[in-house]
């Protein structure tokens, strides 16, 4: 009944989650398989993130950054230690943290517009409602007119958006983004970035965002994790002090620059001991 | 709106539509020279139909001249009735009540025997493919029993039903419900797991993780189990009719073969085809708006 209300009014939803979404990691570690066959993809391993803060997990690919994030997202149990939201334990899959993946994860057989309306049915939002908020976030992410389209009729930029808007239907404290813009051609995935930049200055949402590139990290974050190679641990917490709103210009700023440097040389440095331990 | 006007790939949506007339009108029919080949100039559906047409003629033919002829290459044509006398018996029978009761009979058992098996066989299906316990415990019954022909039932069902109507429907819904199971569970299995996440994600339960999520992904896969399922039901019923029941297609032909009427026997069997392939396209035709997004895709 409550959400219902929720739903009714989506302005109050999102005011209601200003100060909402603080996360905290506590000695986690994930070890997949058991005994001789055991294979440890995150090293014990301790974040804290701030209510509203965009934080980027930056590593070299196979290094664990998504198993990190499926453990906050409730997918992944943790082996050790313990995710929390708002100090409530996670345990599960739920839909106060959104969830954002990599390519094709609409559902094929819904329109756009039943995907994104998807999310507040289950929260218990009459049909009416739900395609309400469902209407109402596809015009944030400039696709209203695509509300009648099937997701393989949309290009992969499209497709993402429809995939945020998603996720952003539920209001939830927390979006989690698993190397969203990865498949993307380089020219979209630059107005990607920068509407998802003009979104989260909107609902102010925790966003925990996984890439493999150090410039969309730097671009979008206040603070850049980045992750060891395999098995994962953060190596360096970097504070990105860009001012908001950013833009891509700020690309040539002595920080942009500084801050992209830092990064780089941390994750060659931590790739090549990859390379050698695997070559040993 | 800030985001209004970042809309970078407009473009690739416009390529899904119809190609521009330009793409047409810059590569022009080719002219062949030497097209003066057969059929040229003939839509491509009146060639198709034509050679459909033409080649059942032939066979019509080649059936006429073996029965009257009595042609006897170690198949015997001899006691094989005309075209013209399975013509005659199709208009006798035509004007026979008789006859739409034995039709009438043979649907309706099909009919109540399908759906029996949708409503058992799909369910299990999903079932089996979601959940490890229910799969043990089903799969060994399934994989003895999938072999079994109709025809090999049709002892015990006679033992262990109260009638022979109970009996006849036994048998043809479990040659419905097999392949409607099997595919069920095939295309059930392949649910995309991100799919899965993605709608926990959104906050679904289980119940709504079958309906939205493991159903629609598993639909190709039912439809055709359904068309499947529906020819072979088909053919365990005419199994159970011959061998018990007073009335049904399956009856009229073992009856008229019993009674040496070799023009029934041809319009049964006849009969028995044409129901067949209507109701597995009846069956195509039913699943096809649930598909549609998949026509859609493509």
């Amino acid at each position: 009944m409550l959400d219902v209300v929720k739903f009714k009014k989506a302005a109050d939803a999102a005011e209601e989650n200003v100060g909402k979404g603080r996360i905290k990691i506590s000695d986690v570690s994930v070890t997949f398989g058991k005994g001789a066959t055991a294979h440890r993809a995150v090293e014990t391993t301790s974040i804290d993130i701030q209510a509203g803060e965009f934080v980027c997990i930056l590593g070299p690919s196979g290094c664990g950054k998504s198993t990190l994030l499926n453990a906050i997202a409730g997918y992944t149990p943790p082996t050790t230690g313990s995710v929390s939201v708002d100090d409530v334990e996670v345990t599960g899959p739920g839909p106060d943290r959104g969830m954002v993946f990599q390519q094709y994860s609409l559902l094929p057989w819904k329109t756009v517009y039943e995907n994104v309306a998807f999310g507040p049915q289950m929260a218990g939002a009459s049909r009416m409602e739900a395609g309400s908020v469902a209407n109402t976030f596809l015009g944030l992410v400039g696709l209203k007119k695509f509300g009648n389209r099937y997701p393989a009729e949309l290009s992969g930029g499209m497709q993402q958006r429809v995939g945020i808007a998603r996720a952003l239907a539920n209001y939830p404290s927390v979006l989690l983004m698993d190397e969203p813009f990865g498949a993307l051609d380089a020219q979209t995935r630059l107005m990607m970035q920068e509407s998802l930049l003009d979104i989260w200055r909107k609902f102010g949402t925790t966003v925990v965002f996984i890439t493999h590139d150090v410039d969309e990290a730097v671009f979008l974050a206040d603070r850049v994790l980045i992750m060891s190679a395999a098995p994962g641990r953060i190596i360096e917490d970097v504070k990105i002090n860009l001012s908001r709103p950013r833009s891509p210009d700020m690309a040539t700023s002595a920080e942009y620059l500084e801050a992209r440097q830092f990064c780089l040389e941390t994750i060659r440095a931590e790739s090549r001991k990859a390379f050698v331990e695997q070559n040993q | 709106m800030p985001l209004e006007q970042t809309q970078p790939d407009m473009p690739e949506i416009k390529a899904l539509d119809p190609p521009p007339e330009d793409s047409t009108s810059a590569s022009p029919p080719v002219e062949d020279p030497s097209a003066s080949r057969f059929m040229d100039g003939v839509p491509g559906w009146a060639a198709q139909g034509g050679i459909m047409l033409l080649s059942v003629l032939i066979g019509l033919g080649i059936w006429h001249m073996g029965s009257t002829q009595g042609w006897n290459i170690y198949l015997n044509f001899r006691n094989i009735p005309t075209p013209g006398e399975v013509f005659e018996a199709t208009l006798e029978n035509i004007a026979d009540p008789e006859f739409y009761v034995h039709i009438r009979v043979s649907i309706w058992r099909v009919m109540s025997s399908f759906v029996l098996a949708v409503l058992v066989g799909v369910p299990t299906g999903l079932l089996m493919a979601r959940n490890r316990i229910a799969r043990a415990a089903l799969i060994p019954y399934i994989e003895i029993m999938r072999p079994i022909p109709a025809v090999a039932w049709i002892p015990l069902a006679i033992l262990m039903w109260p009638t022979e109507e109970a009996s006849i429907i036994f048998i043809t819904f479990l040659g419905a419900f097999f392949p409607i199971v099997l595919n069920t569970i095939n295309g059930a299995e392949q649910t995309p797991e991100v799919l899965l996440r993605a709608t926990r994600s959104l906050g679904a339960s289980r119940y709504a993780e079958f309906r939205h999520v493991v159903f629609p992904a598993a639909l190709p896969s039912i439809s055709a189990g359904l068309a499947v399922g529906m020819g072979v039901a088909w053919f365990s019923l005419l199994a159970g009719e011959i061998i018990s029941g007073q009335y049904g297609i399956g009856y009229f032909t073992w009856d008229a073969y019993s009674m040496v009427r070799t023009p029934d026997i041809v319009l049964g069997m006849l009969v028995i085809g044409g129901l067949g392939t209507a109701s597995t396209y009846g069956i195509r035709l039913l699943t096809r708006p649930m598909l549609k997004w998949q026509k859609r895709t493509r």
